[in-house]
């Protein structure tokens, strides 16, 4: 918490002059996704010939808005399917918007959830460079970077070993150190402190309170809610597509946790 | 009014930061789009930044590729010999034993033309969608992918263009300066190449079976070009009509050089650079309109 002290407990309220890191404007997705496992022209014809319609719509985000300043550190907190990776995949510029508006100063590091953006069959090596170089830096800088991230991960020989050899926990802690490592304005982390172990965990939770010190914003999406209370100096809360409250990370926690236990008849949106 | 002040300034500050930086993608403004295409001028400078990314896609995709199959190499150039002979069998027959080596020689320069193409546009069906983690994770210009699969068989198209040579050594066919030209026409090639890598690509994320139609759909094609018979051999009926195919111009240009140091009519100059602007402005375009919904369709 220390290292947090310069902007933990002021940046809660709204500063004139602080500048934003994000600012979310009204923002809806809706995804029109398939029903068929793979959707394949075959099946296209089959259904137009019964009349069925393609697409299902998912609303995964309903009218969201809020601003992040920069030096703050957001916790996202939410069930599952409640939209939060959706959120920072639109904010990452991966989805587009149904609509609103996003508006992001700085460059985004890689979402990279529980070691997903990885091909199997390159080795560790390779992935980092690709994921580098796609996330925009030059290949000189990736190459310098390649090696610290081999160090971090600690990977060691595996680094060069193609990654469907790996354990899951050696991919998480690879997709982290890739995504620390990028120097990105704003950092988004999804799900990484459940990943490895927990020597590891400490760790990572100390590069992100590095990191903080440098970076904008960061982002991070978690079910562990003792690191957002322990990282973030602030939080939001989704529920199934909505923005449920915005706040202290303490006061949106206990509201979260309070909601979880009552069940959602005993806790509606008038209480806020 | 007070809050609008308030937001205006540091908007305009951060504004500033990245003019000074000259970082263009410091501040990023995400909105719905009703028109389909995105900004092209940011999209092409971000995929001209990121060119590397394809290079080294296109790189790892070939070093896994050899490392897997010992003969990785010497099938590269084995596949489209084997079906060359093949096909001169066939054609040495229906012909009656009226083709010699002249034709081995065009045939096989044609045929290791159309596999580039076509394979292009296998490879690059399949880019996207076996990328899909990739595109889940990071925003970064789409069009890359299949642009990374076209340079990869691109790369194999050269050591089969190396083979040619000492066939059309052994085949007893001219050498002249004019062969260089042909190169023009390996320019149209790749501009073919790219649009419908990019097409394919996106066809495949709607439809998955597309792959499945792609080889009935490649193998007519072939049928159609002037590669398994000479342009001279198409009768006075069916002529208008074999000049509305892209690759008459494309490959057969290509060929006129390569095998036999002809320069081709003006006409098939003209036609082959259009047919592959257009198809790669078609293409991309295409590819553009769809692209950001492909995280969604993975």
């Amino acid at each position: 918490m220390s290292s947090l002290s310069a902007s933990s407990p002021a940046s809660g309220t709204v500063r004139t002059g602080t500048r934003p890191a994000v600012k979310v404007e009204n923002v809806s997705v809706t995804y029109r996704t398939t029903f068929e496992r793979t959707p394949t022209f075959k099946q296209a014809i089959v259904r137009f010939g019964r009349g069925e319609r393609a697409v299902r719509e998912v609303e995964a985000l309903k009218n969201v808005s809020f601003t992040v300043e920069e030096g703050t550190s957001l916790g996202i907190v939410g069930a599952n399917g409640a939209g939060k990776s959706t959120l920072i995949r639109t904010i990452g510029g991966i989805l587009p918007p149904t609509s609103g508006r996003i508006e992001v100063h700085g460059r985004i590091s890689a979402l990279l959830a529980l070691g997903l953006g990885f091909n199997p069959q390159l080795s560790g090596r390779e992935n980092v460079i690709l994921g580098g170089l796609a996330n925009g830096l030059t290949r000189k800088q990736v190459l310098e970077r390649a090696d610290e991230i081999a160090e971090f991960s600690e990977l060691g020989d595996f680094m060069d070993l193609p990654i469907r050899t790996y354990s899951s926990g050696m991919r998480s802690k690879l997709a982290f150190a890739v995504s620390v490592h990028m120097d990105p304005d704003i950092l988004m982390i999804d799900e990484a402190l459940s990943a490895g172990d927990a020597k590891f965990r400490q760790k990572a939770a100390a590069k992100m309170k590095e990191l903080m010190e440098s970076a904008r914003a960061m982002f991070l999406v978690s079910h562990a809610l003792g690191s957002v209370k322990e990282l973030c100096n602030r939080a939001i809360w989704l529920d199934k597509g909505r923005l449920m409250m915005e706040g202290e990370p303490e006061k949106v926690i206990a509201a979260y946790t309070k909601f979880l236990e009552v069940g959602e008849d005993a806790f509606t949106m008038e209480e806020f | 009014m007070t809050e609008t002040a308030q937001e205006r300034d540091p908007s305009r500050e951060a504004a500033d930061r990245a003019h000074d930086s000259g970082f263009l993608s410091d501040v990023q403004v995400y909105e719905p789009h009703r028109v389909g295409l995105p900004k092209l001028r940011p999209y092409f400078i971000e995929l001209w930044r990121r060119r590397e990314f394809a290079a080294e896609l296109s790189r790892a995709e070939m070093r896994s590729a050899n490392t897997r199959t010992f003969f990785g190499q010497v099938w590269l150039v084995l596949n489209p010999l084997l079906l060359a002979m093949v096909y001169f069998i066939l054609v040495f027959i229906l012909a009656g034993g009226a083709r010699g080596p002249a034709f081995f020689a065009h045939l096989t320069a044609g045929l290791f033309a159309f596999y580039f193409i076509s394979g292009s546009i296998t490879a690059g069906a399949k880019s996207v969608v076996s990328s899909g983690s990739l595109i889940a994770n990071l925003a970064f210009p789409r069009l890359l992918m299949p642009m990374a699969a076209v340079r990869t068989s691109f790369f194999r198209f050269l050591p089969p263009l190396a083979v040619y040579f000492v066939i059309h050594l052994a085949t007893g066919q001219p050498w002249s300066w004019n062969m260089l030209l042909s190169v023009y026409f390996i320019g149209c090639m790749l501009l073919v190449a790219i649009g419908l890598a990019a097409v394919f690509a996106t066809l495949q994320v709607y439809f998955r079976d597309t792959t499945s139609f792609l080889p009935y759909f490649l193998r007519i094609w072939l049928y159609l070009s002037p590669i398994i018979w000479y342009v001279s051999d198409v009768p006075n009926r069916l002529a208008p009509f074999v000049k509305f195919n892209p690759l008459y111009s494309v490959i057969g240009g290509f060929s006129d050089l390569l095998v036999r140091g002809e320069i081709p009519p003006l006409s098939i100059w003209i036609a082959a650079a259009a047919w592959g602007v257009a198809f790669v402005v078609v293409g991309a375009l295409f590819f553009l309109s769809r692209e950001r919904e492909f995280a969604v369709r993975l």
